[in-house]
């Protein structure tokens, strides 16, 4: 749920990041700069790991529209985080293609293995997980995906999840 | 062994690469419609085909193009639909990631028959990994003179951009992927006006499936009458098919429409069977918004004769006893799975993507999936069944997109051909929870071997 009112922290976006949002403005025709919107939030996602209120109010600043017409764009779609995550979020497939071929199983291994909910994060601040509807990679399931750049890792097992998540906390560390 | 058009050379190491993909006879088609054509006669050529629409509705493209409003002055658009989020379908992100080039070469030709000097590709969000594949593919092109000024030097402009959406189903319908496009939130728009008249910032604009502009390459090649001849009646050209669920081999198979549905599951050179040998019970045939088919309906229709993988034998028998062709996505479920279970999953998917702005929709697809988990967690009634039915008779039609028919078909299919088993949660409530209902009398309808 999006609460705006909540007193969160104040963002600065950095120019490296300015200069990639004039890049994505620059594809469209003058005075459509709200088409924009969308990539744009992916990169604020991918900079600070969520989309916070103060955030979403810097970029209707940047493109020059309403506050509201990000907050309501932010809430419709499914990818952005409202909330901070982990910092590897495991999105799993929960479609009927992929729970054929064990998506279910693989889901409860994961919560298992990290020891908390879905939509929680682990108390080191390094996983959340959560399942979502269809990747569009039916063939390969079970699947799941990690943001920003949104890795694919097919036909999952018990045993490749665990090399993953193993993999990641070494990755972390360095 | 069926013709490949699309994926012929998918095998070819560096295909993804512009140099080994011009090697291959890429771009040949860019070089032929700017020198040689003009744009009607593209126009023309791809009416020739019988090319139908690759997302799911089938409508031709040829006809699709040429309904294009062109008011002196205004800009047209024409904009690629990579959104793919139907449950089953994932041949566009395989197209997108083994052969991204050629896809530019179709946005490319068919932005010329259009008259558009800019045109977007809109992804799913989460193909984040096919927008760095098409922005290098769009960079090598560019470099090597087939995207921006001056095209080959015939004086033709085109910029090509790639966008990615938010993660919602709802933007693969095409209105409201226009409205993503535009920064909005994906819903779709009352027509008329059409986006031929009125589409991307209210400019005439063609929106097509990533396979559909694909399959234009063939056609400008190999002339549109050609292409006509592969196929059977008004199902034109090859299909790509996603073929997942309990198969030996899933995976993404081009075929010539016309295949038989028992050769496409069971033949070495397609899935090879149900995996683990088990016994087939049903299948999707054409992603998760058709009507679902018991095995016995699906190998044949209601006339007894083989069903083909084409638009019409698929469909043949309406919704009594037939399915749709839809955008090719293939489940096959064994005899372990669970019909309850499925349509359920099918129920939420669809309350997860429902928009919110049409009542019957936003309210009936909640209600549905509430109803299914009752019913999968041994808490139905008989009542139920009828109450699904008629929930979903209130939602098909009475929406502003068919998202609202694509969440009611999958629900009365299933009470329909697999009722039995519904019944059969209720009144063996307890035993459902554990064990599932099995095969039952639609089963699939093949010789079973007998093993010594």
């Amino acid at each position: 749920m999006l609460r705006v009112d909540e007193a969160q922290e104040p963002v600065e976006f950095s120019p490296a990041l300015i200069s990639k949002f004039d890049e994505i403005v620059s594809r469209y025709p003058q005075g459509k700069q709200k088409s924009g919107l969308l990539p744009i939030l992916h990169l604020v996602q991918a900079e600070f790991g969520w989309v916070s209120a103060p955030a979403m109010d810097k970029v209707a600043e940047y493109l020059s529209i309403l506050p509201i017409e990000v907050y309501e764009v932010a809430t419709f779609y499914t990818m952005y985080f409202l909330r901070p995550q982990g910092k590897y979020v495991l999105e799993v497939c929960r479609t009927s293609g992929c729970c054929l071929v064990g998506a279910e199983k693989i889901m409860d291994h994961i919560e298992e293995t990290l020891g908390v909910k879905e939509g929680e994060v682990t108390p080191d601040g390094l996983f959340s997980w959560r399942g979502v509807e269809c990747l569009a990679a039916c063939g390969f399931g079970p699947v799941l995906q990690i943001g920003p750049e949104y890795t694919f890792y097919e036909n999952l097992t018990n045993e490749s999840v665990d090399k993953l998540i193993s993999d990641l906390k070494a990755k972390a560390k360095n | 062994m069926g013709r490949k058009l699309l994926l012929e050379h998918i095998n070819v190491p560096g295909i993804n690469t512009f140099d080994v993909y011009r090697s291959k006879g890429g771009y040949a088609s860019v070089e032929k419609a700017l020198k040689t054509m003009s744009p009607e006669a593209i126009v023309e050529e791809v009416k020739k085909s019988g090319l139908r629409g690759r997302g799911g509705a089938g409508f031709p493209t040829g006809m699709k193009w040429s309904f294009l409003a062109k008011p002196e002055g205004v800009a047209r658009y024409l904009v690629c639909n990579g959104d793919e989020s139907e449950p089953g379908t994932f041949k566009d992100r395989y197209l997108m990631t083994y052969i991204p080039h050629l896809l530019i070469e179709g946005m490319i030709v068919s932005s010329f028959a259009l008259g558009a000097s800019t045109s977007y590709i809109y992804l799913r969000g989460e193909m984040m990994p096919q927008v760095r594949i098409l922005e290098r593919a769009i960079a090598e092109a560019k470099a090597k003179g087939f995207l921006g000024k001056n095209i080959l030097g015939t004086g033709y402009d085109l910029e090509l951009y790639v966008q990615p959406g938010g993660g919602a189903y709802i933007c693969g319908e095409e209105t409201a992927l226009l409205e993503s496009l535009e920064g909005k939130r994906g819903n779709p728009r009352i027509k008329p006006p059409f986006p031929a008249i009125a589409g991307l910032y209210g400019c005439p604009t063609v929106v097509n499936n990533v396979e559909s502009i694909a399959a234009v390459v063939p056609i400008i090649n190999e002339g549109g009458d050609e292409y006509a001849k592969i196929g059977i009646g008004r199902s034109t050209g090859t299909k790509l098919i996603s073929a997942g669920g309990n198969l030996k081999k899933p995976g993404v198979y081009e075929i010539e429409l016309g295949v038989p549905v028992e050769e496409f599951i069971y033949s070495d050179e397609y899935c090879g069977g149900i995996a683990n040998g088990k016994r087939l019970k049903a299948v999707v045939a054409g992603g998760s918004s058709v009507p679902i088919l018991p095995a016995n309906l699906i190998l044949k229709t209601i006339n007894n004769e083989a069903r083909l993988m084409s638009y019409e034998s698929l469909s043949d028998g309406g919704f009594v006893s037939g399915t749709m062709l839809g955008s090719g996505g293939f489940i096959a479920y064994d005899e372990d799975a669970c019909i309850v279970r499925n349509t359920w999953n099918f129920a939420r998917f669809y309350h997860h993507e429902s928009c919110g702005q049409c009542s019957p929709c936003r309210e009936g697809t909640g209600w549905m999936e509430k109803v299914l988990h009752r019913l999968e967690y041994g808490h139905g009634k008989m009542s139920d069944m009828d109450l699904l039915v008629d929930v979903s008779k209130k939602i098909e039609g009475n929406t502003i997109c068919p998202l609202g028919d694509a969440a009611a078909w999958p629900v009365a299919s299933a009470i329909r051909h697999f009722r039995d088993e519904f019944e059969w949660h209720v009144t063996n409530a307890s035993e459902a929870t554990s064990r599932n209902y099995g095969i039952a009398h639609y089963a699939d309808p093949l010789k079973v071997v007998e093993t010594a």
